[in-house]
């Protein structure tokens, strides 16, 4: 790799979708360049964001007028995502990768079961988060191994794993709910850092390094190529067979640590816990632009895809209505947020671009 | 490089795996290392000497319920095999009743088979399963149909259930009398109900808003959650931000509430009461601890199904209730859903299922 990423290549570029650095190319905007595909997506979806808070403002003025209250519903909304969120990073590599996972949260409830036994949490918060990562890794391994040396299809041996470890997490729990007695893991939930909750600091931690492992490592590209073209990555001398293995244990790491997030969310883990969050995370991921076919997505979008799931029940909240209505505008945002980015920025960008010389494609 | 490098790396590699692997498996276990029997006989005053208890004919008891996927099904069944072994006379048989009533109703056929002299039965679908009790009643054995009813009077000898609408109105009648103990004129209540498809759940929101509207007050904002620790968090964390102030909360299941009370510390939140709903061990604990938002629980009470086994081993012996006049036991019981306060709660802890 030579110089700067935007100089590389940009047609890889596109498919890594990458970030605002393509600012500095050429003499294009980034609004308007191949480039910044994906940074229009992810702005599609910060209009969606904005426009669900206005509705906020407009519907609870009295609750955004209080002293301070505003501050604490981000924090409320953003906490309320953060488990999925971190479940979202995983899944985004693995939908990226051209696979797709449906035991994430299966493996949530078994390493927040397994970290939660008497035997586990006499050796502290070290042992439980110890477990519960090593768990969630494994289990993650067990899957790639089955998808990439046994030959399962990806759905088929993720959907198997959800009916597994499930039943192990019943069988192991004896289908009680385990309460955690241990303050340091209670604590993560409740406290915060800097003025910000420590769930959100985690969040914002695994964002982060996953945004880095995606667009500034060889594994991400090695990820990015897979995903789009599996033969050609083969050819190109990418060890296929490790590399997705890899990333179903990236995803498995990510349950653990969301495992432990949960655990202290609810100070307790149970069998039945991380309902649906497969859910959730792979609308979210499909939101974020990710292509569910392989080889192109953001963290960022896949991030955004989780906020606007959370602001959402956040918003019907506030107005005390009904979550069958809920489920339903959740359905339709993710219809009207895909819709946005495939013709709304594409075409507006190109309008205010080239109105001029009325190029249509 | 020499090439022993990747040999040895993986040999340590491997190494580390078994021994994380020999370190988790040894993580598994649960046991307490104490008590962990649940027959709730006990909790009755069993004290004075029963005729009915004293051992009688042999009798075959054959049982099914759902498999358990929260506490309070997990203590069902638990209840009743505890409660089955306090019985000198009973042959304890049970099938797993696995994920749904198709699974359910082959599971029971096969039980029909072996004739039991009793079924006691918690069907995943009262109106699905309906068709069994019928059955099983034409093959000679009667059925106990516990909490979830058949809609067909032929389909069971002995209904056992307990009462959701009931508990809705133990739950707004406690909030009423509270909030006019302490003088609020407005009170601002607020609602975690359980899994909102479920005709239990409406039951017992529909009992709650009428116990509110007969002492003039409503529900300022209800939340349905899924009957899960993480669901009730969940919906509480945004409750809370919609109510910025709260006088009183009515969650309608304890294991649920478990998440919501974390919410409540979690935000720092403690200036409303808190009613729970079923009973659970930890609720009652906490209601005579005093020491949490929650001041208050209405049962819901597993205990149900320990009071099936031993009525289902009256009807297969053909005894009656020894209290009532009748020489054969009732054909339906509902229980009334108890209030359980600070003041009380000693007395039912031992009901309390965990």
């Amino acid at each position: 790799m030579t110089g700067l990423p935007a100089q590389t290549a940009p047609a890889v570029k596109e498919a890594l979708g990458g970030g605002p650095e393509e600012q500095g190319k050429g003499g294009n905007g980034w609004w308007s360049s191949d480039a910044g595909e994906s940074t229009r997506r992810n702005l599609g979806l910060i209009g969606v964001l904005v426009g669900l808070i206005v509705i906020g403002i407009i519907t609870r003025p009295d609750l955004y007028g209080r002293d301070g209250w505003w501050i604490d519903n981000v924090w409320a909304i953003l906490k309320l995502g953060s488990t999925v969120g971190v479940v979202a990073v995983g899944m985004t590599f693995v939908i990226i990768g051209g696979g797709i996972d449906l035991s994430v949260g299966a493996i949530i409830a078994l390493a927040g079961v397994w970290c939660t036994t008497v035997a586990t949490q006499e050796f502290g918060a070290g042992g439980m988060i110890f477990t519960a990562l090593l768990v969630g890794l494994g289990v993650g391994l067990v899957n790639g191994f089955l998808i990439s040396y046994g030959k399962l299809v990806p759905f088929i041996a993720t959907l198997a794993m959800l009916v597994a470890a499930r039943g192990l997490a019943a069988q192991m729990s004896n289908k009680q709910t385990q309460q955690t007695s241990n303050q340091t893991i209670n604590s993560i939930a409740a406290d915060s850092f800097l003025g910000v909750p420590i769930l959100v600091w985690i969040l914002g931690v695994v964002v982060l390094l996953g945004w880095i492992l995606l667009n500034r490592t060889t594994f991400g590209r090695r990820t990015v190529a897979i995903g789009g073209n599996v033969e050609a990555a083969r050819l190109a001398g990418i060890n296929v067979r490790l590399h997705t293995m890899m990333l179903y244990a990236l995803a498995g790491l990510c349950c653990g640590i969301g495992a432990i997030m949960l655990t202290s969310i609810g100070t307790s883990a149970q069998a039945a816990m991380a309902t649906n969050y497969e859910l959730d995370a792979i609308a979210a991921v499909i939101i974020g632009g990710t292509l569910l076919s392989g080889g192109r997505g953001t963290i960022v979008g896949s991030l955004l895809g989780v906020v606007i799931f959370s602001t959402i029940t956040n918003l019907f909240t506030l107005n005390a209505l009904s979550t069958e209505v809920q489920n339903m505008v959740k359905g339709g945002i993710i219809v009207v947020a895909v819709l946005i980015q495939q013709f709304r920025f594409n075409s507006v960008s190109q309008f205010f671009k080239r109105n001029r010389i009325t190029t249509a494609s | 490089m020499t090439q022993h490098d990747p040999v040895r790396r993986r040999f340590l590699l491997g190494g580390a795996a078994l021994g994380a692997g020999a370190l988790l498996a040894a993580c598994t276990s649960n046991d307490k290392g104490g008590d962990n029997t649940n027959a709730q006989t006990q909790g009755n005053n069993n004290a004075s000497p029963n005729a009915n208890s004293a051992p009688g004919k042999k009798v075959t008891i054959g049982f099914s319920a759902p498999a358990a996927d929260h506490g309070w099904i997990a203590a069902i069944t638990s209840n009743a095999k505890a409660q089955a072994a306090e019985y000198s006379d009973v042959t304890f048989t049970t099938v797993e009743a696995g994920a749904d009533a198709a699974a359910q109703r082959s599971a029971l056929s096969t039980m029909i088979s072996q004739k039991p002299d009793v079924i006691v039965l918690l069907p995943h679908d009262g109106k699905e399963l309906n068709a069994f009790g019928l059955e099983a009643m034409k093959a000679g054995i009667p059925v106990v149909n516990l909490d979830r009813a058949f809609p067909d009077a032929l389909a069971y000898r002995l209904q056992i259930k307990g009462d959701n609408y009931g508990m809705g109105v133990a739950a707004g009648n406690y909030i009423a009398a509270q909030m006019k103990a302490k003088g609020v004129s407005n009170p601002i209540i607020g609602e975690i109900a359980g899994i909102d498809n479920l005709e239990l759940t409406q039951e017992r929101s529909a009992g709650f808003k009428a116990a509110l509207a007969a002492a003039g007050l409503t529900v300022a904002n209800r939340r349905a959650a899924g009957f899960t620790v993480d669901t009730g968090q969940a919906e509480m964390s945004q409750l809370l931000q919609a109510l910025p102030k709260m006088d009183a909360l009515w969650n309608h299941d304890d294991d649920q509430g478990i998440g919501v009370l974390a919410a409540a510390t979690q935000a720092n939140r403690k200036e409303f009461l808190m009613v729970g709903g079923a009973g659970s061990k930890a609720a009652i604990e906490a209601i005579q601890a005093d020491n949490s938002v929650l001041k208050c629980t209405v049962t819901y009470s597993p205990s149900m199904a320990s009071s099936a086994i031993s009525l289902a081993r009256l009807i297969a012996q053909g005894k009656g209730m020894s209290d009532l006049v009748e020489l054969q036991v009732p054909k339906e019981i509902i229980l009334a859903s108890e209030t359980i306060t600070k003041e009380n709660a000693s007395t039912y802890l031992p009901l309390g299922f965990s």
